[in-house]
């Protein structure tokens, strides 16, 4: 039965919320409940969130504020002919949903379709009367879904991107009775496009590149085989109809983001995905990414604070000048964060540049300013919980990688929406930045390398980006502190031992760090 | 003030990115009754509060400076040649004070609440932006569903001045005349021809949205905005957490528990929730404990935002006013003279406070009712937002302990009502001193301050 609120009746809003979801709302409003005693409140040593606890250990009940509020999963479901950038639009949206915190994957029905046909001959697979080529076709679509509900029922995961085609309202139907079924939310991603020069681009990309399709052949013969290919597709696509479609959650982009289509966008997820879907574009351009010159608290092997540049710092800065202009780059804009250091470094640049608050380094509260061993001296169990989840882990009254990911979220959307761009931050902001691009994980994000005094230009290419990394050629102190391995003192904790664990105050822990070399002052 | 380091002769960029170097004019485009003017307010007033200056221009307010009274719905005729003069002088007259506040007193974005149903008009306005440089986005609001009509109606026109002399049944009837008068002449934005101009179409009051052609930041912003409001009938309620510890105390910030009153608070707070009956409620909290242990006795699950946490006063965190003024009495000076842009040192400010709870204001929208249970300067923010007051008032906006402000939009605006819970609490609402000088002596500087243990 469906689920229609008072307010969605009054306004016509017709909603498909699945019949699970409906039932496994969330609270009502209290009118039963007698007063309880305050609960004792505890604080997670690595987070440094307050929860509430019995006999000290941690009861659920609370929710940490994360992007995806929804109870139910999400299936993001892409439709459009061959070549409209599905594809590309599916790995994007995963990699920045996944960055963002909402556990995402991707089922490419392709991927399925070349494990199961070993050897592609040509287009001929995908003629509509090649009946053999459609009953394959169907069982990878069904493989691929069945994959989708394990991942959103069973592995932890909130959104599925299904990426295919799905241009027969037929195909599509089964998808929505498969997501009804499951009590998954759907949202369709339609990509529109008859501009003959994009869509020659997007088959190049296509064969060169991705498809292993086609390794064995030259391009042209790639390219018309795939053009074929698109043709078998043409007489029975059913683009997603204003009319009949009116119920379906959905965007419709078209022509490459000239213009969207939006339709019933039924909670925060979907908009944020359709906010992410509106500002991306695919004009080529560059992003680089640098630190700050190296800083009179570096030399010192002091973390945090806002120190101006070493002369060494001041070099850099000079260098960096010298770069940008020989790499001719046309409309650059340059960011910095509201800290001395940087802001030095991009003065050097003698160009406009803006500063946002948000691109200040990683707020280390209580350890402001100190060295490693002050910190393993004063604070050895923040020090050890820091190694235990670098990504997690807060300092006290300071903040967590995790943290600076939220507030560098807009730092992002809008590097999407910018084209040339040259940003001056920090080691950890750096670090996030480019986890983003380059797709890189949680664990691995806080031990990216980062030296100092190196640019990282960024050129996205096909599905992924392009990094060259260039070392100006000045010398700094290295930074990098890498994962220490655990000394054997330590208590050997099990697999399930969460860092949400309150016994984690009572360990001792004897941290063989490798603390980076810094000279002296 | 502490916008940022700023070296010598660098000139002072700003904390957020250029929105954009042209103004922009934002065109409203649709039949009487579409909600364009309730777009309008809630646009401008939402631009203004992530500081960027905008202003609405609403013809019909023209209109009723230059026809003093308003007859019946024959004024709209389209055969009415007298009225059309009127009318199109109305408009001239709005653009030429767009052009004004844009040049003369640095707004940013001029929102242009009319019909601008015809293309003619609109090709008036995108001439005049085109020759002066601004970027033009044109906002569309289409419905046909006459619940919804008869409901703005109702609710809106009833109370203009349009109607102030006349019932509701009379003033329903002329009005839907009025857009009778309208409808013969109404192009909507065409998809094809006008493929070139950058706008939203919103139908049916936000089910369905056409996106074309988004220029810049600012459009891409608004844009977001518009499709995550929504009129359905809720309320909002926002509270502090229950008296802690170091509120006792006068001192600011920290993360203490509790005290025995805050407790109480809690207890009451809960009681009183309860008492209103509400569907659904969302219950969010910052991540400090005050807000948490508040929460908690109301047995329902709750969101911890760290977006909700307190202003950080840096080096001043757990000082009392006394102790602050005894150890930086500059900066507790420069801080009475521009307590929205001053920045703590190692700390935030106001205006740093309502860029972090930007994303909360946006969700807010999204959802229906929800209990923010937070802080005094986060409160503020928040407050002013919903009660669009400015810059200047919103650091000073009263939000004592142990009271809920119930926020319930209507119209135009937003219904306020303040419920104090009964449970004695310290005052800890400052004012602003009589002298702000840098040069002013500790008790001029102390002049405001709250008592406390």
């Amino acid at each position: 039965m469906k689920h229609r609120s008072p307010s969605e009746q009054h306004h016509g809003k017709k909603p498909r919320v699945p019949a699970a979801a409906a039932s496994a709302s969330p609270q009502d409003g209290m009118e039963d409940k007698a007063p309880s005693n305050p609960r004792e409140l505890t604080q997670n040593p690595l987070k440094k969130i307050w929860m509430p606890c019995k006999n000290g250990l941690p009861e659920k009940h609370i929710s940490q504020r994360k992007v995806c509020m929804t109870n139910c999963p999400t299936l993001i479901v892409t439709v459009g002919l061959p070549a409209r950038g599905k594809t590309y639009i599916s790995k994007k949206l995963t990699r920045y949903l996944n960055w963002i915190g909402v556990p995402t994957r991707e089922f490419n029905v392709g991927q399925y379709r070349r494990e199961f046909v070993k050897i592609y001959k040509s287009f001929e697979f995908f003629r509509p009367d090649n009946e053999e080529g459609l009953k394959i076709r169907r069982q990878c679509a069904s493989a691929a879904l069945n994959d989708v509900r394990q991942y959103l029922t069973e592995e932890g995961g909130q959104v599925a991107v299904f990426d295919a085609t799905n241009t027969t309202r037929e195909r599509r139907e089964t998808i929505i009775q498969f997501a009804e079924q499951n009590g998954f939310k759907v949202f369709f991603v339609e990509s529109v496009c008859e501009d003959p020069d994009v869509i020659q681009e997007n088959i190049v990309v296509s064969v060169k590149l991705g498809s292993p399709d086609y390794t064995n052949c030259n391009t042209e013969e790639a390219v018309e085989d795939f053009m074929k290919r698109i043709k078998c597709y043409e007489n029975s696509y059913e683009t997603l109809d204003e009319v009949l479609d009116r119920d379906l959650s959905y965007i419709k982009i078209m022509d490459v983001g000239q213009r969207y289509l939006v339709n019933r966008v039924l909670d925060h997820i979907q908009s944020r995905i359709v906010y992410y879907l509106m500002n991306i574009h695919i004009t080529p351009r560059s992003i680089y990414l640098c630190r700050h010159g190296e800083s009179e608290l570096n030399v010192k092997g002091r973390i945090g604070g806002d120190s101006g540049l070493t002369p060494r710092g001041k070099e850099f800065a000079k260098k960096l000048s010298q770069f940008i202009q020989a790499q001719s780059i046309s409309d650059l804009k340059v960011w910095t964060s509201q800290m001395k250091r940087t802001i030095q470094t991009a003065e050097a640049l003698s160009v406009p540049y803006e500063q946002w608050k948000v691109l200040n380094e990683i707020d280390a509260g209580v350890c402001e300013e100190m060295m490693y061993e002050e910190i393993q001296d004063h604070y050895p169990l923040e020090f050890a919980l820091r190694d235990q989840d670098k990504y997690r882990y807060r300092y006290p009254k300071g903040e967590s990688y995790e943290d600076l990911v939220q507030r560098l979220e807009p730092v992002i959307m809008e590097l999407e929406r910018q084209e040339n761009v040259l940003v001056i931050c920090h080691q950890a902001v750096m670090r996030c930045l480019l986890a983003y691009f380059l797709d890189k994980t949680a664990e691995e994000l806080p031990y990216l390398k980062c030296p100092l005094h190196t640019v990282l230009k960024l050129t996205p290419v096909a599905y992924g980006c392009k990094v060259e990394s260039i070392s100006l050629n000045v010398d700094a102190v290295n930074t990098h502190r890498e994962r220490p391995e655990v000394g054997i003192k330590t208590h050997t904790l099990s697999r399930h031992t969460t860092s949400t664990d309150p016994l984690f105050a009572r360990i001792s822990f004897h941290v063989l760090s490798a603390l980076c070399k810094h000279s002296c002052s | 003030q502490r916008p940022g380091w700023r070296l010598p002769e660098a000139p002072l960029k700003p904390s957020v990115p250029q929105f954009c170097n042209s103004p922009t004019v934002i065109v409203m485009v649709g039949l009487p009754a579409r909600g364009k003017t309730y777009i309008s307010k809630k646009l401008t007033r939402y631009l203004n509060w992530i500081g960027v200056p905008t202003k609405m221009f609403n013809v019909g307010q023209y209109r009723r400076e230059a026809v003093k009274i308003y007859k019946n719905f024959e004024f709209f005729k389209p055969d009415n040649e007298e009225a059309m003069r009127i009318r199109k002088a109305c408009a001239a007259a709005a653009l030429k004070d767009v052009s004004a506040y844009f040049t003369k007193e640095q707004g940013q974005v001029a929102v242009f609440d009319a019909t601008n149903t015809t293309r003619e008009r609109r090709a008036v306005i995108i001439s005049l932006a085109k020759e002066k440089g601004y970027k033009v986005f044109f906002v569309e609001s289409i419905c046909d569903d006459p619940e919804i009509i008869a409901e703005n109606i109702k609710q809106v026109k009833s109370g203009s001045p349009d109607y102030v002399d006349r019932d509701i049944d009379e003033a329903m009837e002329d009005f839907v005349q009025r857009i009778e008068c309208y409808k013969a002449s109404y192009m909507p934005i065409d998809d094809e021809k006008d493929r070139k101009l950058s706008y939203i179409k919103i139908f049916d009051v936000g089910s369905r949205y056409l996106v074309n052609r988004v220029q810049d930041h600012i459009q891409s912003r608004i844009v977001y905005y518009l499709m995550n409001i929504h009129v359905t009938p809720r309320s909002i309620y926002l509270s502090r957490h229950g008296e802690s510890e170091l509120n006792l105390l006068g001192r600011i910030g920290g993360d203490s528990g509790l005290s025995p009153r805050g407790l109480k608070y809690a207890n009451a707070l809960a009681d009183f929730i309860r008492s209103q009956k509400i569907t659904d409620l969302k219950v969010w909290t910052s991540h400090m404990k005050r807000t948490i242990q508040t929460a908690e006795t109301l047995g329902v699950q709750y969101e911890q935002w760290k977006a909700l946490n307190e202003i950080d006063a840096g080096v001043c965190e757990e000082l009392t006013y006394e102790e602050i003024q005894e150890n930086f009495p500059e900066e507790f000076a420069l801080r009475d003279q521009d307590k929205y842009r001053y920045r703590y040192p190692k700390g935030e400010s106001y205006e740093d406070l309502v860029h972090r709870l930007e994303p909360v204001i946006m969700e807010l929208e999204r959802q229906e009712n929800v209990l923010v249970v937070c802080h005094q300067a986060v409160m503020r923010c928040l407050l002013a937002y919903f009660l669009d007051k400015p810059a200047d008032e919103l650091p000073y906006l009263r939000c004592p302990l142990h009271t809920v402000l119930k926020l319930t939009p209507i119209a135009y605006g937003c219904k306020v009502e303040s419920y104090f819970l009964n449970i004695e609490a310290v005052n800890t609402h400052r004012e602003r001193p009589t002298n702000v000088n840098i040069n002013r002596d500790t008790e001029e500087a102390l002049q405001t301050v709250p008592d406390h243990v």
